[in-house]
């Protein structure tokens, strides 16, 4: 017997937000979101934070155009959850970002390094961003990125916009 | 680990499968069924669940090795957790129980419980049941006596990475050829890996993969595997079919983020197991499990989850303390 499944994957296009069905708590205490519908209303590469812990946080971005260059003390990683972007990296000659310092930081201009290359990634796709690189983003058309990284000085938090309350 | 620490008794001459003795546990199977008693305020007491289910329960228990917090095999037993220790119950986190002082909890050191619960899953698994799959990919020969053993299914153990599979020595990818074909629920799912373009001195520094294809070819279902690493922020996504086998209550609050297909979890408190809410997610939705409730998911069809744990080993204390809140954030 052979059986078809088909795979149910969202986009910006097409995406359906789950539900929240209530018998006796609060629908915030679940912080419930969907990355599509965060993007669909996100500014290009802005940071929304869709999951937070103590600190930890993953980000959704809106992938259009080309992205400043970003670095962060830390690894980070992305994952494409719509479309296609790519990825160039840079090994920056000198840290551009303190140690102590959390987060992604936007750097001015274009950074001084070497190039390391790039990476053309597609939905289901996760890409390293190794600490002591520059990384921009390039999308020809809009997409939606799933960022693991530390909340910093570019993270949104705005749960009231996107979460059931 | 000294194999003396495991009681067991002989093969029973009418089922063929052993019973066991965890401190003043018992645990047995018959043909349908396992059944575990204690006693409590003078009393005899008893608990069953289908062996299916609770093969499936134990799996998860000892390839997650005790997990985060609590891990309920159903409303009644389970285990909690304490990292080098671990808490069995009975009745512990049910009303009915509790408050009538029925219920029964020990602790064990870690290794001795898992010593128990490895030689009674090893006992009680039959040939061609692997407690690890749904139930559509495997066989129904957990049911009746005992014949046989599958030791290749339940000696895998949870999958982890050092910073993300695929850099040199850290996890393998999935492939063919190392025994990961590509499960049948996702054969629509693109093998495409991402195009890495390095530059000469580079090739060891750039990397991706394509997580989709990864997931799907793993070959167990419930078992969140670490993709990612940052410090104490670890991706742990998995594939899931039918029923989570158990019901987690976690020490710290955890989140959910759907990748593909639907998932239903039905939320209870973590102490009374009393309903409080569904979460009913689809793919890009995202959720947090507060720290004060215990979930159980559904699956319809085999579905990718990405599991998001803080792995911090102070936040049990600061949750049970009351410094930090159930719930992720205010607004």
């Amino acid at each position: 017997m052979t059986v078809e499944f088909q795979t149910v994957f969202g986009s910006l296009q097409d995406y359906a937000k789950g539900e929240l069905e209530i018998i006796n708590d609060s629908p915030k205490n679940y912080a419930f979101s969907n990355v599509f519908d965060v993007a669909s209303r996100s500014a290009a590469y802005e940071k929304v934070v869709v999951a937070i812990n103590l600190g930890y946080v993953l980000e959704t971005l809106r992938a259009e155009g080309t992205s400043p260059w970003f670095a962060a003390a830390h690894d980070e990683f992305a994952i494409v959850m719509d479309g296609e972007v790519e990825v160039e990296l840079l090994k920056l000659d000198a840290p551009a970002v303190p140690a102590s310092k959390k987060g992604t930081v936007q750097l001015d201009g274009s950074p001084v390094g070497r190039r390391m290359g790039y990476v053309k990634c597609k939905r289901g796709h996760q890409v390293l961003l190794p600490q002591g690189a520059a990384y921009r983003f390039k999308a020809a058309r809009p997409g939606v990125i799933l960022l693991q990284t530390i909340e910093g000085e570019l993270s949104k938090q705005k749960w009231r916009e996107i979460c059931y309350t | 680990m000294n194999a003396l620490d495991v009681v067991a008794s002989p093969a029973s001459n009418e089922t063929g499968y052993r019973s066991f003795q965890l401190g003043s546990f018992s645990f047995s199977r018959d043909e349908y069924f396992v059944r575990v008693g204690w006693e409590a305020n003078g009393q005899q007491l008893s608990h069953k669940m289908s062996a299916d289910a609770f093969l499936r329960a134990v799996m998860r228990d000892v390839a997650w090795g005790f997990f985060y917090g609590w891990v309920n095999f159903d409303a009644m037993i389970g285990t909690r957790n304490l990292y080098g220790k671990v808490e069995f119950y009975a009745g512990t986190y049910n009303p009915a129980y509790k408050e009538r002082g029925l219920d029964h909890m020990e602790t064990f050191d870690s290794r001795q419980i898992m010593a128990t619960f490895k030689a009674m899953l090893d006992d009680w698994t039959n040939e061609g049941f692997d407690p690890f799959a749904a139930p559509d990919e495997t066989s129904k020969s957990w049911l009746g006596k005992k014949r046989g053993h599958n030791r290749g299914a339940i000696e895998r153990e949870r999958q982890a990475c050092k910073r993300m599979p695929g850099l040199p020595g850290d996890a393998e990818l999935r492939t063919d050829e190392n025994g990961y074909p590509v499960n049948r629920a996702f054969a629509d799912v693109s093998q495409d890996e991402p195009e890495i373009h390095a530059e000469p001195g580079f090739e060891n520094e750039l990397h991706a993969f394509s997580l989709f294809a990864y997931l799907s070819r793993s070959d167990v279902t419930w078992n969140p595997s670490v993709s990612s690493v940052l410090e104490r922020s670890l991706c742990c996504p998995t594939t899931e079919e039918y029923i989570l086998p158990i019901k987690h209550g976690n020490d710290r609050v955890e989140w959910f983020i759907q990748l593909s297909d639907e998932l239903e979890w039905q939320i209870e408190d973590k102490n009374t197991g009393a309903p409080r809410a569904k979460v009913i997610m689809k793919a890009g939705d995202v959720a947090a499990m507060p720290a004060d409730i215990r979930h159980q998911g559904f699956s319809k069809k085999r579905s990718m989850l990405l599991v998001w744990e803080n792995a911090t080993p102070e936040l049990p204390q600061l949750y049970e303390s009351g410094k930090l809140k159930p719930y992720p954030v205010e607004f």
